[in-house]
């Protein structure tokens, strides 16, 4: 099931050094870049169907289509490379194994998008990372790929790594540029958007590492060798990351739209210690859990996510076994959202400390059936109405549980056991 | 959020060396305003020191001509920012989702009861301190520990006992 389309250097021994990346083909599609008209290569990544893998979908064409003209202003591209949503770790792979395809795929969307000064946001925690990615970087500058002419062409590409510092909504993409320009990652209200007033109040395109990297593989082979991968309005492959319990967690490249229950069973070795299975976040920690029966009809793609009222988000997939307290795991779930808040809004940063403590409350044996629907109502109330969607990152997943294992909190408010109890075996 | 706003003040001067400098100065030149070199200048603060004082502040301010309060609004809110000291040894270890899923709070047990510190705390000699963090972005090789920014991933109470072996 596995393919190779953007790993397929990942197994060669150094492909993060140029030398041998190019051996392989790296930066061998910028002759055909500069032949062509800059719209030309968008009409071409539109008709790629390419979607932003950062978590929303957005098709990647249409996006740079927002780019107003003529403002008279320069035009930036972020490329977002903080990868921070829980059970997501697939763009780090590109970093260190592939950076110049990375850095190739930032040069084909500098020529669509008509930009010269490129940011790359990584996470701070990735710290032998960012050691591989500006050493690439000094080589392609080294070698005439990037700064004043790129591949001796009139144009200009240069591209600096800012480093974040432990903050999780600096991945959005409003706060990721509040953070460039030195202020803490507080989202910013939209619109404007971004397109048209985005860092220094400049026309920006945010996309996501693996986007970016997607595009020298479209070009050097044309949209449709990209769409006969996965299926109609899911075009293309996917770094997946499986982890939880599975018998082989890890990455894994393939095209969308195959059977999950397929994937998790075939690529990624079946639920481990024999256990039985008992739910599946499909996307990241943020996407709505699929109970063991939805699990065995969605696939892996946009439409069919939807389809099941969750999300195919970041690919970030986690297995649950029949073990999980669901509870316990909400109870994670919050504490990450709440600590991540940046406390700009009221409802996210108050709202999902309300709901930590009812979650203790129930843990500590001491919560009442009236806190479970306390806990239902404000997932309610706090979704949209916050500047950005973090809030809402938190209560769809929580609603998901509770709706879906609404007993495993029920037993909690009316047996008035706590869970350390339970582990004892009271 | 979490609050992180007690500042240290050493009552020694701050300037960065000389090779922070260097790079002070090379990167200055990659952005349109100079309020972008806060974050850079935290972490060449923190390379330099291992933590940031509010003399370190105030200089970065100076360097940038900013206000000090920009300064100390991105440092406190960024919390790889260390405010304080940390032990020769910083562990990290990953809470979050996956890696409690896979027993994160084994090894976690293990080094309260090995070294004696739980999560925020600093052993008194100063060697150990630790830290749970959220997800790392390691999530199919969890659990996962970072020592003074390594990444060690597949851990499990042996593997940590082994690796603080190497320490001693
Ligand atoms: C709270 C929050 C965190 C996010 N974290 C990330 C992230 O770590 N990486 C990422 O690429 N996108 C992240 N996003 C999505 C970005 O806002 C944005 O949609 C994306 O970077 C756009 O790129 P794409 O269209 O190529 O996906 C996050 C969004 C939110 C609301
Ligand atoms: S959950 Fe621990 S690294 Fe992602």
């Amino acid at each position: 099931m596995e393919v190779k389309i953007l790993s397929e250097k990942f197994d060669i021994e150094n492909a993060h050094l140029l030398e041998v990346a190019k051996k392989h083909g790296a930066y061998s599609t910028l002759d055909k870049l500069f032949a062509m008209e800059p719209a030309a290569v968008t009409e071409e990544v539109k008709k790629s169907g390419l979607r932003g893998r950062g978590g929303a979908g957005f098709p990647a064409g249409v996006k740079w289509g927002f780019l107003p003209k003529d403002t008279g202003k320069p035009t930036y591209l972020a490329v977002n490379s903080d990868e921070s949503e829980p059970a997501t770790f697939k763009d780090r792979y590109i970093l260190v194994r592939d950076p110049h395809m990375l850095l190739e795929g930032i040069i084909i969307c500098c020529w669509a998008i008509g930009c010269n000064d490129v940011y790359i946001y990584i996470r701070g925690e990735y710290t032998t990372q960012v050691k591989v990615l500006q050493q690439a970087i000094d080589e392609a500058y080294a070698a005439g790929y990037l700064g004043d002419k790129v591949a001796g062409q009139d144009f200009r590409v240069d591209v600096t790594v800012h480093r974040g510092a432990g903050a999780y909504v600096c991945g959005e993409e409003t706060a990721l540029l509040e953070s460039i320009e030195g202020k803490k990652g507080q989202p910013r209200s939209k619109p404007p958007f971004p397109a048209v007033e985005g860092l220094y109040s400049s026309p920006t395109i945010i996309n996501n590492v693996q986007t970016i990297a997607s595009l020298p593989f479209i070009l050097t082979n044309g949209h449709e060798a990209y769409t006969a991968y996965g299926t109609e309005k899911s075009p293309g492959t996917h770094l997946f990351g499986i982890s939880g319990h599975v018998e082989k967690p890890g990455m894994y490249e393939l095209p969308l739209g195959l059977p999950l229950m397929e994937v998790i069973d075939k690529v990624a070795g079946g639920v481990w210690k024999g256990r039985k299975l008992k739910g599946v976040i499909p996307g990241g920690s943020s996407t709505p859990v699929l109970t063991v029966e939805e699990a065995k009809t969605v696939t892996l793609d946009y439409e069919s996510m939807a389809a099941h009222k969750t999300m195919f988000g970041s690919g970030g997939i986690v297995v649950l076994d029949e073990t999980v307290d669901c509870v316990k795991l909400v109870e994670n779930l919050i504490n990450f959202y709440h600590h991540e808040s940046c406390g700009q809004c009221t409802p996210c940063r108050e709202g999902l400390g309300w709901m930590k403590k009812i979650t203790k409350k129930l843990l500590a044996g001491q919560g009442t059936l009236a806190d479970v629907d306390l806990l239902r109502e404000l997932c309610d109330n706090i979704e949209m109405k916050t500047v950005c969607v973090l809030s809402a990152a938190c209560t769809m997943p929580v609603r998901s549980y509770l709706d879906k294992f609404r007993h495993e909190f029920e037993a909690y408010a009316i047996d008035n056991v706590s869970a350390d109890a339970k582990l004892q075996g009271n | 959020m979490s609050d992180r706003s007690e500042l240290i003040i050493t009552g020694k001067p701050f300037a960065f060396d000389a090779e922070r400098d260097a790079e002070f100065e090379r990167l200055v030149k990659r952005y349109p305003i100079r309020e972008s070199m806060i974050l850079p200048a935290l972490w060449l603060t923190q390379e330099q020191e291992g933590w940031i004082s509010a003399e370190a502040m105030a200089y970065i301010a100076d360097r940038i001509g900013t206000y000090a309060s920009k300064v100390y609004e991105a440092a406190t809110f960024y919390t790889m920012f260390n405010l304080e000291p940390k032990g020769q040894y910083h562990i990290c270890v990953c809470r979050t989702l996956s890696c409690w899923l896979r027993e994160k709070q084994e090894i976690v047990d293990y080094l309260a009861k090995e070294i004696g510190i739980r999560p925020g705390e600093i052993s008194e000699d100063g060697r150990f301190s630790l830290e749970e963090v959220e997800c790392l972005g390691h999530c199919g090789t969890a659990p996962v520990v970072q020592l003074n920014g390594e990444f060690h991933e597949e851990m499990d109470v042996d593997k940590m006992k082994a690796l603080l072996a190497t320490l001693k």
